[in-house]
């Protein structure tokens, strides 16, 4: 079912998609804060440069404008780092968007610590939480680049705020032909011992996992879930309990994302046996970011090693 | 040029909008006085000579917009907005309760003629230079108006924006500076060296104008002369008295945030009325 082809960097994808919905939509516009290089929204500016606007190294000052574009029919991409969009603008985002529930789409890239070798100070680990927990604001992760392009369309056509948290690193493409409708996971592999609910790079992740343990016997269900809210509750609930092992995968704090989500929805209904995988409290650090992977627990080594922790 | 009759019927409003603040916030029991006070020539000259709007259709497209950045003085903006006929009277008395849609600072999403919600200051700017943006990319001739604090102006984002609508040519964007040299905390100069406003967005590259911020024919021929101004954004610094118009509110940081008792109301209503229009 689940066929792994090339690799391809999410930001990428996002660059793409930006010029493509930029043609068929004439009230796209988009804001960067001096990143339009690595956000790759540097393609739209080429092709769209009255739609573009730089805000220059002022993420707070982006956002707020981004908000009052918006106010004129607009539909403002915001683009920047996940820490600086996502936390430096995190009040701008609160006040001057999310909360008049204005139509403005902060797509922020380089989140996690697979930014890698700029270290601590630039990786965010916490945006998810800081988005979720915002009244109206739907929080979607991509799991790779055909996936983001559909994300971006998906986000112009809903009247809101939406967050789209976007990794640097290139990552497994799954097949084009993947359903995709902001709300609803996708269930990537079926399974009934164990099931292991993801989101972003940590789907391919939690596909290796699966192959792996399905060698020993063990049956082991993968659920993309690219919306972390509004979470799908009737698919986690109906996976979590067919399974009765739950296992979530992010590459974030596991404080406030996506296993908290997961968690939310499955208080009150029923035993599992539960686990998060993701980073365990603590800052990031420089590095490769396959080597940050494996140092966090992240990679499939460290997944296994916690996945087993619940099979006994 | 403001005509006799012009002036008139402004200072009238002006007074009107007076009254409404000190009723509204005597009724709410909480709420920012001064920096009300100190707004309602601009708010008038805005509302009532200005502004190209339509009450009866507050999302008409082509209207001009209006950010107050400085949220906190919302009564002065509902009072301006109620004279206009945007919603009637009897609403304000509903300030700050509980189902209101005159929330404690501005919200565009409940409030009929609010383009911006705004309260947490540094960020109306932004937003006004936002919509000045989507005006010129939609071909639209309508004009973006917003209103600072000087204490606001403490706000590292007042001077992001600053730069920015310099830097996109913004000549469809008239600021006020509410300069009414009073913050919660005391004098701007003594909590944070705001001196020289006007000269801080000279040096930003803005085409700076002054004017005495409760004189109607000045603020009128500034305003007049920034829709003249091509190529550069307009800052009017309008020197104002904070609680302008109510003796024992007059000039005085202890009038931020405090909303008059009953006695003091009708003695401020009195003082109003009697303050008459020149």
């Amino acid at each position: 079912m689940e066929k792994l082809s090339e690799m391809k960097a999410i930001r990428a994808a996002y660059g793409e998609a930006l010029v493509a919905l930029g043609a068929e939509n004439k009230r796209v516009v988009v804001l960067d804060a001096d990143l339009s290089h690595a956000t790759m929204t540097l393609n739209f500016s080429r092709q769209y440069p009255k739609r573009f606007f730089n805000a220059g190294i002022a993420e707070a000052n982006m956002v707020c404008m981004a908000a009052g574009l918006s106010t004129m029919g607009f539909v403002p991409f915001c683009s920047s780092f996940a820490i600086f969009g996502a936390g430096r603008a995190y009040e701008q985002v609160r006040n001057s968007v999310a909360y008049p529930h204005f139509n403005v789409k902060l797509a922020m890239t380089h989140a996690g610590i697979t930014l890698g070798e700029d270290g601590g100070s630039h990786q965010a680990i916490e945006d998810m939480a800081l988005m979720r927990v915002i009244p109206g604001m739907t929080v979607v992760v991509p799991c790779d680049a055909n996936e983001t392009k559909k994300a971006v369309f998906a986000a112009a056509t809903i009247n809101g705020p939406v967050y789209l948290r976007l990794a640097r690193p290139a990552t497994r493409v799954f097949e084009q032909n993947m359903s995709f409708t902001l709300g609803k996971a996708n269930v990537m592999r079926s399974g009934t011992d164990i099931v292991l609910f993801a989101c972003g790079i940590m789907v391919a992740t939690a596909m290796e996992c699966a192959a792996a343990l399905s060698q020993h016997g063990i049956s082991v269900a993968v659920v993309n879930i690219h919306t972390v809210k509004p979470i799908d509750r009737v698919c986690v609930l109906k996976w979590a309990q067919r399974c009765k092992r739950v296992v979530t995968m992010e590459e974030h704090s596991v404080i406030g994302g996506l296993g908290d989500a997961v968690s939310d929805v499955l208080l009150g209904n029923g035993n599992f046996a539960f686990t998060k995988i993701g980073v365990q409290d603590r800052f990031g650090q420089s590095g490769k970011p396959e080597m940050l992977l494996a140092e966090y627990g992240l990679d499939t080594a460290g997944s296994l090693a916690r996945i087993k922790t619940l099979l006994g | 040029m403001l005509t006799c009759e012009n002036e008139k019927e402004l200072a009238l409003r002006a007074r009107n909008m007076r009254c409404h603040i000190i009723r509204m916030l005597e009724a709410a029991g909480s709420g920012h006085t001064g920096g009300s006070l100190s707004i309602v020539e601009i708010m008038a000259l805005l509302y009532f000579k200005h502004m190209n709007i339509r009450p009866q259709e507050p999302r008409w497209p082509d209207r001009d917009r209006f950010v107050l950045s400085k949220g906190h003085a919302a009564p002065g903006l509902y009072a301006a907005l109620c004279e206009a006929g945007f919603f009637p009277e009897d609403e304000l008395k509903t300030l700050r309760k509980l189902g209101t849609r005159l929330q404690g600072h501005p919200d565009c999403k409940k409030v009929p003629g609010i383009d911006m919600s705004t309260g947490s200051l540094g960020q109306g700017l932004s937003a006004a230079n936002g919509m000045a943006l989507g005006l010129r990319l939609s071909g639209k001739a309508a004009r973006v108006y917003t209103t600072l604090g000087d204490g606001e102006s403490e706000e590292g984002q007042i001077w992001e924006a600053a730069m920015t609508a310099v830097h996109y040519k913004l000549d469809n964007l008239t600021a006020f500076l509410d300069h009414n040299g009073l913050q919660i905390d005391g004098d701007v100069t003594k909590v944070k060296s705001m001196l020289n406003p006007g000269a801080r967005f000279q040096a930003f590259g803005w085409n700076v104008l002054y004017a005495d911020g409760h004189n109607l024919r000045q603020l009128d021929a500034a305003i007049e002369l920034a829709k003249q101004t091509k190529g550069v954004p307009t800052m009017i610094i309008a020197k104002t008295i904070k609680g302008k118009g109510v003796s024992f509110a007059e000039d005085k940081a202890e009038w931020h945030g405090v909303a008059p008792k009953a006695d003091e109301a009708v003695q401020a209503i009195e003082e109003i009325m009697a303050g008459g229009c020149k």
